[in-house]
């Protein structure tokens, strides 16, 4: 079992008929996803890719039965399309989109409140890669065949340097439970502490890559909970060490506007709560190596 | 994005809060007769730059009559301002905010940003105004009043009367006060702000709360749906390889280095970026061409690097996921038969066909050093530039 999606998850395309939807689309059914049909509003009963379209969301899960949906809606949209899928029992939401505001993101949370924790659905990203379960389903954009399955767990912020993690494990042959992108912007909807917690609960990961970046508390806020609550081992890197503060570096989250939010400081923090720090980029599947083989890191 | 100081302002006052009367000047002549306009024997010209710090690094000056206003604003326009925060270069001074001095009393000062920890709005109000908010942690942490505001049910009026009086205002002044920090929240959620600053927030001898200098910050990402937020824009006040790269699409933040970077996602560029430093050399941009490195990115991307003078070897390193290494191939050839490069190029590819993508760059006519690893394409970037100062 792997944590979000597997082999038979249900799984629903929000902005289904659009371009990029459905080009993701397709990508997803080519690796195994079951992708039972999408949303569009206004093209219900349409047929595309072959599967049905929605007007929405709702009517999508009462007819294919879908948990988990993926978002290509554009900013302006974003955050509606979020809200209806949790109004719609979505179980899991992968949010890609790009350029979401920030006061739109701290709705979407605040909409959620009022679901119990058993009926809350998990929204992930925005501004994200998504989940990956290599051999089992993809619910993101990444590319498919640089993951090889196995037993380590990643969550990420960036895209590419994810992908590149993935390609380090790969060469040398260690293989990846989930991965999941949690997104570049300043508030998202699952924090690294929130995947970490799936993590330490799922028997087929051992150990959990993180790979951070400056700005925010999340990083740091995950390390402490890994000390308080976990046995499995973290390792970490965190990108951005060569970052002025109070710029934004690409990602709308990356800017260092307090203690705690440099690259150098959360190396400190985290080596505190006694996460392995991967020294740079280039070694980070070497790293987890090491620390599968119980090898302790002097760093 | 920042606007200036006189624009916040303007904002602020249509959101209740009080500010000194003043008016915008683009020369002398203009700038006299402001003073006159505004009246009064007493003028502060400031210029307006998106910057702090403005009165230390002689931004700032004090004017006791029209012809004085006319002689400080000579002075300044045109002029570069160098403060802590603009960095070595300064910002040129375009334009001058005439306003009407002000006899204070007290110096407060008022912030609101978001918490990302509790993902709520944050007011941050302190007794030492005039001094920087990290100037203020480090000095004078207990006089920090901090309140955390639910973006569901916005502000509500005792939590204004709490900061008040926690700043110790005068009783019969509070509500006035709670108006203030009530309308600066309003300012911030209603207009997808990110910062609101006032610094000083004053109560002048007259009893009147004023904001002084005031800054406001607004969420790029909210822009589609604030025309009136995006007109105040002044692309002067910013880096031009900056604005160059914004209006093609491309996500660039100039640094000091000598590394140019050409890379896809951000957190592969800042990787790229520790790579360098940790061999030796230091980055000279950021540059995310986007996940797809598509060859018109890739031309555009070259040009921008190309234009920096600072630049002696340039770095591209490109995952390539969704799209291939040979497509990517194909288009750093194609992009290089348009933009001519004198200087060292390393090369690394990684991921779809990097075997591919490897060859056709090999077979190509370009110069370049092949790279492939992270760290390989970083040292090889160094030793480029080592070979160039030899």
């Amino acid at each position: 079992m792997s944590i979000f999606i597997d082999k038979k998850t249900n799984i629903i395309i929000q902005g289904f008929t659009g371009k990029f939807g459905s080009f993701h689309a397709e990508e997803m059914i080519k690796y195994g996803t079951n992708v039972v049909g999408g949303v569009t509003p206004g093209k219900g009963g349409q047929k595309h890719l072959g599967l049905p379209v929605f007007n929405t969301v709702k009517d999508a899960v009462k007819k294919t039965g879908a948990v988990a949906s993926i978002l290509f809606v554009p900013p302006e949209f974003a955050a509606d399309s979020a809200m209806e899928a949790a109004d719609a029992g979505i179980k899991t939401c992968v949010a890609i989109t790009d350029g979401i505001p920030s006061h739109d993101m701290i709705k979407i949370k605040r909409y959620m409140r009022r679901y119990s924790k058993k009926d809350k659905m998990t929204l992930i990203g925005p501004n994200c890669a998504g989940v990956i379960s290599p051999g089992k389903s993809l619910l993101g954009i990444m590319p498919g065949h640089i993951y090889m399955e196995g037993k380590v767990g990643i969550i990420g912020r960036s895209g590419t340097l994810g992908y590149e993690a993935a390609q380090q494990l790969k060469n040398l042959n260690i293989g990846i439970s989930t991965s999941v992108g949690i997104g570049g912007d300043p508030i998202n909807g699952s924090s690294f502490k929130d995947i970490l917690e799936k993590f330490e609960s799922d028997d087929q990961t051992k150990a959990i890559l993180m790979i951070g970046e400056i700005g925010g508390p999340q990083e740091v806020e995950a390390g402490k909970f890994a000390k308080e609550n976990m046995k499995k081992p973290v390792i970490a890197y965190i990108a951005g060490l060569t970052a002025p503060k109070g710029r934004v570096m690409g990602h709308a989250g990356a800017i260092v506007s307090a203690y705690g939010e440099s690259a150098v400081e959360k190396v400190e923090l985290l080596k505190e709560c006694g996460v392995t720090i991967s020294k740079n980029p280039s070694v980070m599947g070497e790293t987890v190596k090491l620390v599968l083989n119980g090898k302790k890191i002097q760093s | 994005m920042d606007i200036h100081e006189y624009q916040a302002k303007k904002i602020l006052s249509n959101f209740g809060i009080g500010i000194p009367r003043g008016g915008i000047a683009y020369s002398p002549e203009n700038a006299e007769y402001k003073a006159r306009e505004i009246g009064g024997s007493k003028w502060v010209v400031k210029a307006q730059v998106h910057s702090g710090a403005r009165g230390k690094a002689g931004g700032i000056i004090i004017c006791n009559s029209a012809l004085e206003v006319a002689q400080a604003t000579d002075k300044l326009l045109g002029k570069k301002l160098v403060t802590k925060q603009t960095g070595q270069q300064g910002k040129v001074i375009h334009r001058v905010y005439i306003e009407e001095a002000t006899d204070i009393k007290k110096e407060l000062y008022l912030g609101l940003v978001f918490d990302r920890s509790s993902e709520c709005i944050m007011v941050v109000a302190s007794t030492e105004g005039g001094m920087s908010v990290e100037e203020i942690s480090k000095e004078k942490p207990e006089s920090i009043i901090r309140s955390k505001i639910e973006v569901a049910v916005g502000m509500q009026k005792f939590q204004a009367r709490e900061i008040a009086f926690g700043l110790g205002i005068d009783p019969k002044l509070i509500s006035r006060t709670a108006e203030v920090i009530v309308g600066c929240y309003r300012a911030f959620s209603e207009l997808d702000a990110t910062m609101v600053e006032i610094n000083p927030l004053v109560i002048s001898k007259d009893e009147h709360i004023l904001a002084l200098d005031c800054k406001m910050s607004f969420d790029n990402n909210a822009l589609f749906r604030r025309n009136q937020i995006s007109e105040l824009r002044d692309k002067a006040q910013e880096n031009p390889n900056e604005v160059y790269a914004s209006d093609r699409g491309l996500n660039y933040v100039s640094l000091e280095g000598n590394i140019g970077n050409i890379i896809n996602g951000a957190g592969l560029a800042m990787a790229s970026m520790d790579m360098i430093k940790l061999a030796g050399g230091e980055p000279a941009n950021f540059l995310d061409v986007g996940g797809g490195a598509t060859p018109e990115k890739m031309v555009k991307a070259f040009k921008l690097i190309s234009q920096d003078k600072k630049v002696k070897v340039i770095l591209v390193n490109i995952f390539a996921g969704i799209n291939r290494c040979d497509w990517v191939a194909e288009g750093i050839i194609q992009a290089l038969q348009k933009i001519k490069i004198d200087m060292p190029l390393v090369i690394r590819l990684a991921g779809t066909n990097v075997e591919k993508g490897n060859k056709i760059l090999k077979e190509s006519k370009i110069k370049y050093i092949e790279a492939s690893t992270l760290e390989d394409a970083a040292n090889k970037a160094v030793a480029a530039l080592k070979k160039l100062k030899n």
